[in-house]
Parts: structure tokens; sequence; C-alpha cells
């Protein structure tokens, strides 16, 4: 479903992310996990056509996110990390929207963002500018957003980011069931190792912009002799606590600094 | 066609359930209208130049298009930072319909405002010369509208945080305003000045619709007004969609 060859995207002289390399099959559930600032966000960034690699290529579903960025975004539906809603809008309205961007046929249309809603015990409220919903519910409304045109492919950027662990688990289930009934491939960032663990048939692991592991939580277990996942990441990817840049101001000083030496 | 109607329809949305927008936007040429053309009317009327309320009108209906409209295509950078806009950058379309829907949903929007505009001037005062011409006014309300909507989308796509903001109010949006001649007539000005006017789009813009809604003859003539009026708003265009077809998040 996706093949990654010799990535590589420079801001500046920074590697955000260092020539990797990986594939993804069709129907598996992939953990790309990595501390802060490891490059996972810029990944899925070059993966889902909103950023074009420095070097290397990409293949989703056979398609050149580069090349045939329409095409291939039809094939896949994503939640961000940060959100993506139009506040102003209700929450129907921000479906509808989403349907209409997707070419949602009209006559299905209403049915599925119903059943969606619901599912995600948002249809009372479906009516309500979204600036009124609190962060879980805003979290709810993306999912079911990017469920919408039931794309083969998905990618969730840390998505159960400041959700309650019932939401989390009704989550979890819902997706597992959507990749073991329909098949759909997903990929997917979170700093929660257990759900790592549980949902995920692989994981990757990048530290650095650079790949240092990509294998299935037990083998990975195994080869660091660790009895959770959580505790086989801080072995391969050490205990320091990462800086994240926070936003392009201090990515310029960053590289103020680096010509000033 | 669809995607350019959805995303049309999602700005006149937030523009009707924003009624605080709509009556600041409606402050500042409500302000000049009662300030200047009450304030500068006497002077106007002794060197024989007729009501000066009337005759800023006009250029104060072509100020509120120009606000509303940059606006509205300069929103696009809160769309970046409260991250609409990614939404609309990975959905399977061409990016050209997704930026003429934005560019023709903040025209409209110009457009409603310059028309409650000029509902305020009549409650002032004013009255239009010629009834028929209205159609005239309209068509140069509507081009006024796209070229600075698509120019504050231009913008939008080109800048990336809020910080440009008051850069472009102060060296971009009060210039095109004063120097279009909403203020004051074109006729007689010194070469310097009369070079900048004719630099500015919305000089074309004001001196259509003042044409339209006063009579008296156009300065620079109706078919230049607008031919000029079209081919910046042709150009704009271009140059927004080029500059959003490039936006990468």
């Amino acid at each position: 479903m996706i093949r990654a060859q010799h990535l590589t995207k420079l801001f500046g002289t920074f590697a955000a992310v260092n020539d990797i390399s990986f594939e993804i099959q069709r129907g598996e559930i992939v953990a790309f996990l990595g501390p802060n600032g490891a490059g996972k966000t810029t990944t899925i960034k070059m993966l889902t056509t909103l950023l074009k690699p420095t070097s290397g290529s990409i293949q989703v579903d056979g398609l050149n996110p580069a090349t045939q960025p329409n095409e291939v975004r039809k094939r896949f539906g994503i939640v961000f990390q940060d959100p993506s809603l139009d506040d102003e809008l209700t929450a129907q309205e921000n479906m509808e929207m989403h349907g209409a961007l997707y070419k949602v046929p009209r006559q299905i249309r209403a049915g599925r963002i119903e059943k969606l809603l619901t599912l995600f015990e948002l249809w009372e409220r479906r009516r309500e500018p979204v600036k009124r919903f609190s962060g879980g519910m805003r979290r709810r409304l993306e999912i079911a957003r990017g469920l919408l045109h039931t794309p083969p492919l998905l990618f969730l950027d840390e998505p159960t980011l400041g959700l309650d662990p019932q939401t989390r688990n009704q989550l979890w289930l819902q997706l597992k069931k959507l990749n073991e009934e329909e098949h759909v491939t997903i990929f997917l960032t979170t700093h929660y190792m257990e759900e790592a663990e549980r949902v995920a048939h692989r994981v990757v692991i990048i530290d650095g912009g650079r790949i240092i592991a990509q294998e299935t939580p037990q083998e990975l277990k195994q080869q660091t002799g660790s009895q959770t996942l959580e505790q086989a990441f801080l072995v391969l990817t050490g205990s320091t606590i990462r800086e994240e840049e926070a936003n392009p101001t201090d990515r310029m000083r960053r590289m103020a600094k680096m010509w000033r030496r | 066609m669809n995607v350019i109607y959805i995303l049309w329809l999602r700005q006149l949305k937030r523009y009707i359930r924003s009624r605080a927008r709509v009556v600041a936007s409606l402050a500042q040429p409500v302000l000049y209208l009662l300030a200047m053309g009450y304030g500068l009317g006497p002077i106007f009327l002794k060197a024989g130049m007729g009501s000066y309320r009337d005759f800023i009108t006009p250029g104060l209906v072509a100020m509120t298009l120009l606000f509303t409209a940059v606006f509205s295509g300069i929103e696009l950078i809160m769309d970046r930072q409260f991250g609409f806009l990614k939404e609309t950058l990975v959905a399977p379309v061409p990016r050209l319909w997704i930026i003429l829907g934005r560019i023709l949903g903040g025209a409209t929007i110009a457009f409603f405002q310059g028309l409650i505009f000029l509902c305020v001037s009549l409650i002032a005062g004013y009255r239009w010369d010629n009834l028929a011409a209205l159609p005239v006014a309209f068509l140069f309300m509507v081009l006024i509208g796209i070229v600075f909507s698509a120019l504050g989308s231009a913008i939008g796509s080109a800048l990336s945080d809020a910080q440009g903001f008051q850069f472009v109010i102060g060296f971009l949006i009060m210039p095109l305003f004063f120097l279009s001649g909403a203020m004051f007539p074109l006729d007689n000005l010194p070469a310097a000045l009369a070079f900048v006017t004719r630099l500015d789009p919305l000089s074309y813009g004001v001196d259509g619709l003042r044409h339209a809604l006063n009579g008296g003859a156009a300065h620079f003539g109706l078919a230049a007004d607008l031919l000029v009026l079209s081919a910046v708003a042709a150009l704009l265009l271009a140059a927004s969609s080029w500059l959003f077809s490039r936006i990468q998040a």
C-alpha cells in the first residue's frame, strides 16, 4: 500500500527525515513511533501530499504523491495531529463539507454522516457550532470526518491525544473492526505505547530522522529483553527528553545559530 | 463546480454568523461619511464642487468593498493557523477550485457589505443620480470585490503567519484607498500624484462607481475602467491560484 525508498526531507540544512525506507502492506496496522521531533509528522506530510520530499521516492497504492497528488488524495483519509475543523460551522456542516470535497454521493452521504456521528456520540449535538465543543468532542469529530469517504488507507497522527480512556478504548475498537472487516490499512502515530502494542501488527520506530527498528511488537520486546513495548521503546531511543521545535520562529532561531558558528 | 460552491457557501455562512464583523467593518466608512462628508462639505461646496457627502459616497462604497474583500482573502492565514486549511489541501480536488470558491465567497461578502453601506448612506441623505445605472454600479462592485478578494488571497497564500498583517494594512490597504481618488477629485492633481493614482486599481473602480452612481463623466472613461479592472482581476486570480497551488503544510 505504501512504499517509501530513501526518503529525505531537509529544512535548510536540518534533516527532519534522513534517508528512510519502509513498506506497508494492504490491510496492515502499522504504528509509527518516535520521540518528539523524530520526523513522524514530516513523514506523514510527505506521504499525504502536503510536503514534497527533498529526495527519495514514495508510492501510495502504486502512485506518486508528488506527481499524482489528486489520485493519491482520493485513497486516504487523515486525522491530523492538530485541529483542522471549521470552528464556526456545525458538526454536521463540517461533515457535509468533507463529503462534498471527497465527492461522496449525495444519496449515501446523509446516511453515512448519521451513522458516523452516532458512532462517535455526536449526533445529538450535530447542529452546534464546533467552537462550543470540548477537546475530546472535536477529536471524535475529526476522526468521524476522516472516515466519511471510506478510504482504503487511513493516516492517524496522534489521534487519541487528549481523549479520555473510554473514548480511546472505543476508538481503537472501531478502528480494529474497520481493519478486520473492511481491510482498511492504518498508519498511525501515538505516544501511548500500550495502544501501539494493542492494535499494531507492526511497529516502525524513527529517531532523529532515521528508522531504527521495524518489527512486530513481540519481536521488539524479545530483542530488547523488555516486558512491555514502552520499555523496548526506551531501550531503543534512550531516555533523554527531546526538545521539540515548536514553530517556524524556533526553526529560524536554530538556523541563525548555525550561521553564526 | 460543487467544490467551488461549497467553499463559497462556507464563506457566506461564516459571514452571516459573525454579526459583530458586519457592524465593525461598517464603522470606518460610516465615520468617514459623517466626519469628512459633513466636515469638509462646506469647503467643497464653496469651491463650487457640489456636495462632498455625495462625492465621497461611491468612494466609501469602494472602501467597504476593499476592506471586506482583502480581509476575507487574508482569512486564509487564520485558516492556516487554526488548521482548517489542511482539510482543503489534502482534498482530492484541484486547488484552483478551492481558491476560486474562496475568492468568489470573499467577493460576494464584500458586495453585500457594500450594499449595506449604500443603504446606510441613503439614511444619511445620499441620493443616487440615476436608478437605471444601478446595474452598472453593481457590476463595478462585483469587480472591485473580485480584484481585492483575489489580492487578499494571494497575500494570504504567500504569508505563512499573521505577523505580516499590520504591514499589509499599513503599506497596502491604506495607500490603495487614499490614492484611489475616493476622497478627492482626480482632475488637476500634481503630476506625481496623478501618476500614482493611475497605478492604483481601485482608482478605476471608484471612477466607474462614481460615474454610475453620481452621473457625470468618468475620469478615465467607463470602458477604460471596466477594462483595467477586468484585466487586474484576471491577473490577480492567476497570481493567487498559482501561489495557493504552491502552499505546503
